[in-house]
């Protein structure tokens, strides 16, 4: 085995990291699994590996909670750059290959088998809705395959969001759980009770089914409104620099990964408050007098929590969808999204699938301009300020042509 | 089955409401949304209620979830999309209910898409593909098939219907056989539908199909079908600017799909 160690999987973890090159690429990745099919395993042993997935936030929870751990003074292994499967989990590893401490956002679907590779330390369940439904699996299906997953991992810390109950549900079956009351915005696919399928019985975030007694579990951590409860019951303000809900939810999800570690909340809250943009999500940019928010969500949960980040009218809008490989090439998702709140300000509608956009929008009585460029939008914005948001490939050709800028 | 597709309005079927003023709503019934609606089902509902609004109809929209009775007064149903295990529990609580099978014996309007159309059959397949009892308003009958269709879909429908070419997005891996009671709705041009050639089935104003989702948005005429069904008398017209976008929309994923690669 260690020979194995030494000379096998350096050598391919070399080839991996020179292949990998500084942008995140998985093609080194992806070489070195066909030299060595277990260098993820190989590469993660010995590591204390943290997987973090979920329908959204996954990106912007391990940049959080990679600011909380900078406080171990250990090294951090992660796939900053989003390539979230095996070939991206195990690039994010040869690149560092002395990191003791690794933080990897894990695609949905592959979180039973990477779970098998990496052995981890903790695995973070944020939530989970609909989501790409032409390519992505069903998710009382994914809940299903996460449940069995963490049967057989008795030695995995799971903290999940207790107030998704599908979430919730699927993280019943750990050994050992941090719950957390994380909240949950998008409620269209947890309605149900995910053990016996009765309409369950909500009041705020607490959840319980009146059929088979099946019930929210008691919580560590709780997010209230801007704060967080603590396990002492001392609350403290997030005052984080990233906007939003969703934003606050995960970084209560990344102080209860840092309890973890050691790391107090006041400690780790110090370094998650300079996280300012993950990957180009909330950059904001000057274009043509005007300055531009860009925010990405690629599913109706995401556009909800969007949208309430928005700035209040009269801050005029631009929506942009596309319906690429990486998109999804449904557009249906459109119709569970509820714009009414848009009614009275500018919007504008731009995207390869504009069109369809545009009717959902009429059947909400939204005005709108449709435009053919980010540019044309600012023009006939004429306000000092737009939000931009877009789905995947919508967002990256907008940032394509408005640069790349941090 | 319920209805022949000819059948007239049954004497015992809910008074007729119309254009105009004077006539009580058009009620719109969206059964079990907590259940079956994976992707976009709501469009449906939003797309019935414009349309009749827009001919001056007064619109009632009835939200029931699966801990509720289906009310039998109801004017058109709407049955959406699911997983298998929502989909077994829709089929075991609208068979205990017994709302649904009244409101269509009366002759109301019954749309079901994607999993709410295998519902509505006499049987399709469980969790592990296995044979369920499905609501016997539709004479047809389910399985699973050996591979996903998912894309886009294109079909030519019944000449009877006088509905123009469909065009949806379907995502199944369903295969349906149609009995003598039920006519398909549609030839399919592109895609997969029921796997014999045939995309969805209808039988008097029982009417299922594998475009999922908002499967009207793109198809005003089969929207407008259901409403002249519901109200047992020719639509007015609806204002040229009203429909520009929905035709724009529709005209450009027609182009799309017929489009050589």
């Amino acid at each position: 085995m260690r020979a194995r160690l030494a000379t096998t999987v350096g050598g391919a973890a070399a080839t991996v990291s020179r292949l990998a090159g500084r942008d995140g690429s998985v093609i080194g990745g992806i070489i070195g699994l066909r030299i060595e099919p277990d260098l993820l395993s190989l590469l993660a042993a010995g590591r204390q590996v943290i997987l973090v997935t979920g329908t959204n936030g996954k990106t912007t929870t391990t940049r959080l909670i990679t600011a909380a751990l900078e406080a171990t003074g250990q090294r951090i292994a992660s796939n900053v750059f989003g390539a979230n499967m095996e070939a991206g989990l195990t690039s994010a590893l040869s690149r560092a290959p002395d990191a003791p401490l690794a933080v990897l956002e894990t695609d949905e679907k592959y979180i039973p088998a990477m779970i098998k590779a990496t052995a981890p330390k903790i695995v973070v369940l944020l939530n989970l809705s609909r989501d790409q439904m032409d390519r992505a699996a069903e998710i009382w299906m994914l809940a299903r395959r996460w449940h069995e997953a963490l049967a057989a991992a008795p030695d995995t810390l799971v903290v999940a969001n207790a107030d998704d109950p599908l979430v919730a549900w699927a993280a019943s079956s750990a050994a050992k759980v941090t719950w957390v009351a994380a909240g949950q915005r998008w409620r269209e696919d947890s309605w149900c009770c995910p053990h016996c399928g009765a309409h369950l019985l909500r009041h705020g975030d607490d959840w319980n089914c009146h059929e088979c007694a099946y019930m929210r579990p008691p919580v560590r951590w709780t997010l209230q409104d801007d704060k967080v409860i603590d396990p002492t019951g001392q609350v403290l303000p997030l005052r984080l620099t990233l906007p939003g809900r969703a934003n606050a939810s995960n970084a209560v999800v990344a102080l209860a990964v840092a309890e973890a570690f050691g790391v107090a909340p006041s400690t780790a809250l110090i370094n998650m408050r300079e996280v300012t943009s993950v990957a180009g999500r909330y950059t904001q940019v000057e274009r043509r007098g005007a300055e531009l928010r860009l925010l990405l969500a690629k599913n109706p949960a995401g556009w909800l929590e969007a949208l309430d980040v928005m700035a209040p009218a009269p801050t005029p809008v631009l929506l942009a969808v596309n319906a690429q490989g990486p998109d999804g090439r449904d557009t249906s998702w459109l119709w569970d999204v509820d714009y009414r709140r848009l009614r009275g300000r500018t919007v504008l509608v731009g995207g390869e699938r504009r069109m369809d956009l545009a009717v959902r929008l009429e059947a909400d009585d939204v005005a709108f301009q449709l435009v053919d460029s980010i540019d044309q939008a600012i023009d006939l914005a004429h306000s000092p300020r737009l939000e931009v948001l877009a789905n995947y490939t919508a967002f990256q050709q907008y940032r394509a042509v408005i640069g790349r800028a941090e | 089955m319920a209805n022949s597709p000819s059948s007239p309005r049954s004497p015992s079927s809910p008074s007729p409401t119309s254009p105009g003023e004077g006539w009580r709503p058009l009620r719109l019934v969206w059964v079990y949304p907590d259940l079956l609606s994976t992707y976009g089902d709501r469009g449906n509902v939003l797309v019935l209620e414009r349309r009749a609004r827009l001919r001056g109809m007064p619109v009632d929209v009835v939200e029931v979830n699966s801990d509720q009775r289906v009310p039998a007064d109801g004017d058109i149903y709407l049955m959406g999309g699911g997983e298998d295990l929502p989909q077994i529990l829709a089929a075991r609580r609208l068979s205990a209910d017994g709302g649904l099978h009244e409101a269509v014996r009366r002759g109301a309007v019954l749309f079901a898409v994607c999993a709410g159309y295998q519902v509505v059959g006499t049987e399709f397949g469980g969790a592990d593909g296995e044979p369920m009892p499905g609501l016997g308003l539709l004479d047809i009958s389910s399985g699973r098939g050996e591979r996903r269709g998912v894309g886009e879909i294109l079909a030519d429908v019944d000449p009877a219907l006088g509905v123009p070419r469909l065009t949806g997005f379907e995502n199944h891996q369903g295969v349906t056989r149609l009995g003598p009671g039920a006519r398909p709705l549609s030839r399919v041009v592109a895609g997969v539908g029921n796997g014999d050639g045939t995309e969805g089935a209808y039988a008097g104003r029982v009417l299922g199909t594998y475009l999922h989702g908002p499967a009207l948005v793109r198809n005003p005429g089969l929207a407008d079908l259901l409403l002249t069904w519901a109200v047992g008398q020719q639509l007015p017209p609806i204002p040229a600017q009203a429909e520009e976008l929905a035709l724009r929309l529709r005209e450009e994923r027609l182009a799309a799909v017929t489009a050589p690669q």
